[in-house]
């Protein structure tokens, strides 16, 4: 019975295997040669985003202007993520706390040396993240990198053991909360915004200023801040979430 | 291609192996934090700097975080379950035993 339904699992892998690797190395033969990329729609970005848009990243342009419709169906991909995994992690929680309560036993302390250089990098971080998010426009990177930067400030404070602050933060879940909540409904705005004051979705409606300023690019800036405050937001309720007080009490 | 990104891509494929072959939860998730680091690298030689920044970030420190901490919970869940079974089954045991049978 048993290597009956094992060989039966072996036959589907291995057709699974068959027709992945076949239709693989058909697909990579019709590929370009490597960074020999040739396409019109490329083509036409990359020459003309910065004349037409006033913004010197024009993978942010793409990103959030030229197919700012994508992004924001990228965005409320994470955000769902979120929820899903929030409102699981809670019904765990609610589960676990109507059992035992492990206290009387004392915190864990991260060394000295890692206290320190936890706590000395987590603010250039957060500086870091802010540059990213708002400069989005000019230098490599935007919202979702400088949002994932922040993240990281909080992150190197929970690598330094200061648990304490992130149990704060926990309990201001509801500002996470709400972070990522406007953050994701920001870029929805946005592309309402553009519907009416243009009649197209997503389309610019603020003037483009000049090339290489900060509040250059039109709404380049407002995307920006509304997905780093989402991106920011939605990893911190994650760790927060994964966060129990009785877990950071327990290990040593 | 020249010589960096040769080594970068083999790096980024040794690391990827590695990857797969450690078995032990929390070594892996660090050694998948080295494997973000070395594609963010790669990335950035291929010229993609925004691709870059959010593989680096994401790669080597969202994800390895999210892992070290899910295990340190699984862990936990375990502990206390095998804790309430000592206990001569307190009214919490049956949920918290279930869910440390699950994470196995």
């Amino acid at each position: 019975m048993r290597s009956g339904h094992s060989r039966g699992r072996l036959l589907t892998a291995a057709v699974g295997l068959v027709l992945l690797v076949g239709g693989f190395a058909w697909a990579v033969t019709d590929l370009p040669g490597f960074g020999h990329y040739h396409h019109r729609y490329g083509a036409y970005l990359a020459q003309h985003s910065v004349p037409q848009r006033a913004a010197t990243n024009s993978v942010n342009v793409i990103t959030f202007d030229y197919r700012g419709f994508d992004t924001l169906g990228e965005e409320f991909i994470l955000f769902v993520a979120v929820v899903g995994v929030v409102v699981l992690l809670r019904r765990i929680r609610g589960e676990e706390e109507e059992g035992d309560e492990g206290a009387g036993e004392e915190q864990p302390r991260a060394s000295e040396s890692l206290r320190w250089l936890g706590v000395a990098s987590a603010a250039p971080i957060a500086v870091i993240g802010g540059y990213v998010v708002t400069h989005g426009q000019l230098t490599p990177g935007g919202g979702f990198q400088g949002g994932v930067i922040l993240m990281a400030a909080i992150t190197v404070v929970f690598v330094a053991g200061e648990f304490m602050l992130l149990l704060r933060l926990r309990a201001r879940a509801q500002l996470l909360e709400m972070g990522e909540a406007v953050g994701a409904a920001g870029l929805g705005v946005l592309g309402f915004a553009g519907l009416i004051a243009t009649g197209i979705f997503f389309k610019n409606f603020l003037p483009h200023g000049s090339r290489g300023e900060l509040f250059s690019g039109g709404f380049l800036f407002i995307a920006n801040l509304a997905v780093g405050i989402e991106v920011a937001g939605a990893i911190l309720m994650v760790l927060s979430e994964l966060l129990d007080q009785r877990l950071l009490r327990r290990r040593s | 291609m020249n010589a960096l990104l040769i080594i970068l891509l083999t790096l980024v494929g040794a690391a990827g192996w590695l990857t797969v072959t450690t078995r032990e939860p929390v070594r892996q998730a660090v050694v998948a934090g080295i494997l973000g680091l070395l594609l963010g690298l790669l990335f950035f030689v291929l010229q993609a700097p925004d691709v870059a920044f959010s593989e680096l970030v994401v790669g080597s420190a969202a994800v390895p975080a999210m892992l070290l901490l899910a295990i340190a919970k699984v862990r936990e869940q375990q502990a206390s379950a095998a804790r309430a079974d000592d206990q001569s089954e307190p009214p919490g045991a049956g949920i918290s035993g279930s869910q440390g049978g699950e994470a196995d």
